[in-house]
């Protein structure tokens, strides 16, 4: 497999990611050497209980886009209910500039397989599955092998390691669709039917994998549970910034000089993880903007990214930590192409299943193509962003917020940069003085 | 209708992996797979597929085109997917796109005369830290130039040439 590790940085803050960088970081022995499966047999001397309010201590939040407390999740499951109860782990990874829970499904297999354990015991749950997206085959095929060793070595299947817990476990390919990534898409696909999304409440709590109570977080969630309880919730709660605890994966990738995978605690602050973990902007430029957590994040503009980045912080600018996938952009941007490109993708991976998310990632897809051609009038800006300001709230799963947000706030932080396009569109074939000519479409 | 040993042995175990009566859940796993061994989803796998899941054709049907990696054609022997979402568009994924289409005169979905190639413009592969990037089949190829994708090709084709 290929090598996506960079040298460490100083100002990385190594939690999760400590196996990445030793030898054989895959292996279920370097695993053990190393603290693997510490976690669970912790948990294993704890009431489901006390696994939770650990977890709630920590403040630790949901990694794959929402930020939901997983302590207050797990919660809500249901443990007296008769039915059987299921773990689920989200590992479809496809939210734009996203890259980190490949990492981990990469280098450090058995700590999610670790994870999804203490959630078992958490919940009172024998069954589980790790959906994960297509693409990642070469990943799938590796989870696979982790997991037949996990069997061989008594740590999945019944009474493990003489717990008297059972745990049943197995991959659960995607085929390419991004809505697969919501829970309840996920859902769906997993019972073998289209990634439509599910209507919620009933959360996946309550009615989850095949009509089950189901615990559904994403990979790096999971992943960052056992240090909780190895090292202690309050712990994990301190490395971060009040009611943000511990580290996170952060990808950053787009104009900077050292694009990669870096651990930060929740709270560091964002300008310093461009300038100093990545390098700072490429080729002598200057900042323009950041996407700071995945395409679905409304961008900063330069002067907005002196914050620390944590859900809450982030929120209050008007963005969101979301996947912490970053991407940079520096003066050179063209943010109605970006613009366009970011709806072209929605409008792809729009299941079909609402009007105002089908149509309405359509339309406005047609509308900034256009404008990114230079053809329209000032007033179509302005359909722009009253379709995406429509739109939002309005759809059935958060895909439509997805694409509706990132739209307003381009339009709105960079709305001259429409504005120029339709103007150069118009003066390029701009009639000689004194003459008359018709008005000019391109 | 029969898939590899491999392949058989595969769908047998995945079988087991869900609740009882729910053996449904396998059937979007099951059709990328046998997708890989058959070159495409035909009416064939469709009738092939439903009848060991106890299932109509038309509830295999219905999911095929929902998921953007089953296709009803068969692809190139290399298919080749290139991401121009945002990250791979900052760095170039878009040129490489364009380079890539006109280098062998086919477009999006579409394959070269001689079945070698197709290509396919895709959304966001999980690999934003090292764009651009680009998918052939399965296999990951990472921080392409316009001189590594020509390099992919004409290694490609030469190892065709070989054989």
């Amino acid at each position: 497999m290929e090598n996506l590790l960079h040298e460490p940085h100083p100002l990385e803050t190594i939690l999760l990611s400590r196996r990445f960088r030793l030898e054989n970081s895959a292996s279920i022995d370097t695993f053990l050497a190393n603290d693997g499966f510490a976690g669970f047999r912790k948990a294993l001397t704890m009431t489901p209980e006390e696994i939770v309010a650990e977890l709630k201590l920590s403040n630790l939040r949901g990694r794959g886009g929402a930020g939901f407390p997983v302590g207050m999740k797990w919660s809500f499951v249901d443990r007296k209910s008769t039915k059987p109860r299921y773990v689920v782990v989200n590992s479809d990874e496809s939210e734009p500039g996203t890259c980190k829970d490949r990492m981990i499904l990469q280098y450090d297999p058995f700590r999610i397989i670790e994870g999804v354990l203490i959630a078992a015991r958490a919940i009172g749950s024998e069954r589980g599955w790790i959906y994960m997206r297509g693409e990642y085959r070469y990943l799938i095929e590796h989870m696979n092998a982790a997991i037949a060793t996990a069997y061989e070595r008594g740590w999945l299947g019944k009474n493990i390691q003489g717990s008297g817990l059972n745990f049943d476990f197995s991959t659960q390919s995607g085929a390419g669709a991004y809505e697969c990534g919501e829970e309840s898409a996920l859902l769906e696909s997993l019972e073998g039917k289209r990634g439509n999304p599910r209507l919620k409440p009933p959360f996946p709590a309550q009615v989850g994998a095949f009509q089950c109570p189901t615990v559904l977080n994403n990979v790096e969630s999971y992943s960052a549970v056992p240090d909780v309880l190895l090292k202690g919730g309050q712990y994990y709660a301190d490395l971060g910034t009040p009611r943000n605890g511990g580290t996170r994966l952060l990808c950053i990738s787009g104009h900077v000089n050292r694009p990669g995978v870096y651990e930060v605690r929740l709270g560091m602050n964002m300008l310093q993880a461009v300038n100093e973990l990545a390098g700072g902007v490429w080729k002598g430029r200057k900042l323009k903007a950041i996407i700071p957590g995945g395409s679905s994040c409304p961008v900063l503009k330069a002067e907005e990214c002196d914050i620390p980045m944590d859900y809450d912080s982030l929120g209050k600018a008007g963005s969101m930590l979301g996947s912490g996938g970053m991407v940079v952009l520096d003066e050179t941007a063209d943010m109605v192409k970006l613009a366009a490109r970011i709806m072209k993708f929605y409008a792809h991976e729009s299941c079909g299943w609402c009007i105002p998310c089908r149509e309405g990632t359509t339309w406005l897809k047609k509308i900034l193509t256009r404008l990114d051609d230079g053809i329209g009038a000032p007033a179509d800006i302005d359909t722009v962003e009253q379709l995406a300001v429509n739109m939002f709230g309005h759809t059935f799963c958060p895909l439509g917020d997805a694409a509706a947000m990132p739209t307003m706030a381009i339009v709105r932080k960079f709305r001259p940069e429409f504005e120029a396009k339709l103007q150069a569109a118009r003066t390029a074939f701009a009639p000689a003085p004194g003459t008359r000519s018709l008005p000019v479409l391109r | 209708m029969t898939f590899s040993p491999e392949l058989e042995a595969r769908f047998a175990k995945m079988l087991e992996n869900y609740p009882p009566g729910r053996q449904k859940g396998a059937l979007v796993p099951m059709l990328l797979y046998a997708q890989d061994e058959t070159g495409s989803i035909t009416p064939e796998l469709i009738r092939e597929i439903a009848q060991r899941l106890s299932i109509k054709p038309l509830e295999v049907d219905e999911v095929v085109d929902f998921y953007s990696m089953l296709h009803r054609r068969p692809y190139g022997k290399h298919h080749i997917q290139i991401c121009t979402n945002i990250a791979c568009q900052t760095r170039g994924g878009e040129e490489l796109w364009e380079h890539a289409c006109k280098t062998l005169g086919i477009g999006n979905k579409e394959v070269t005369p001689d079945g070698l190639f197709s290509l396919e413009e895709v959304e966001c592969l999980g690999a934003c830290a090292w764009a651009p990037a680009l998918q052939d089949g399965y296999q990951y190829h990472h921080h392409m130039t316009i001189e590594s994708f020509d390099k992919l090709v004409a290694d490609v084709r030469r190892a065709e040439k070989a054989q």
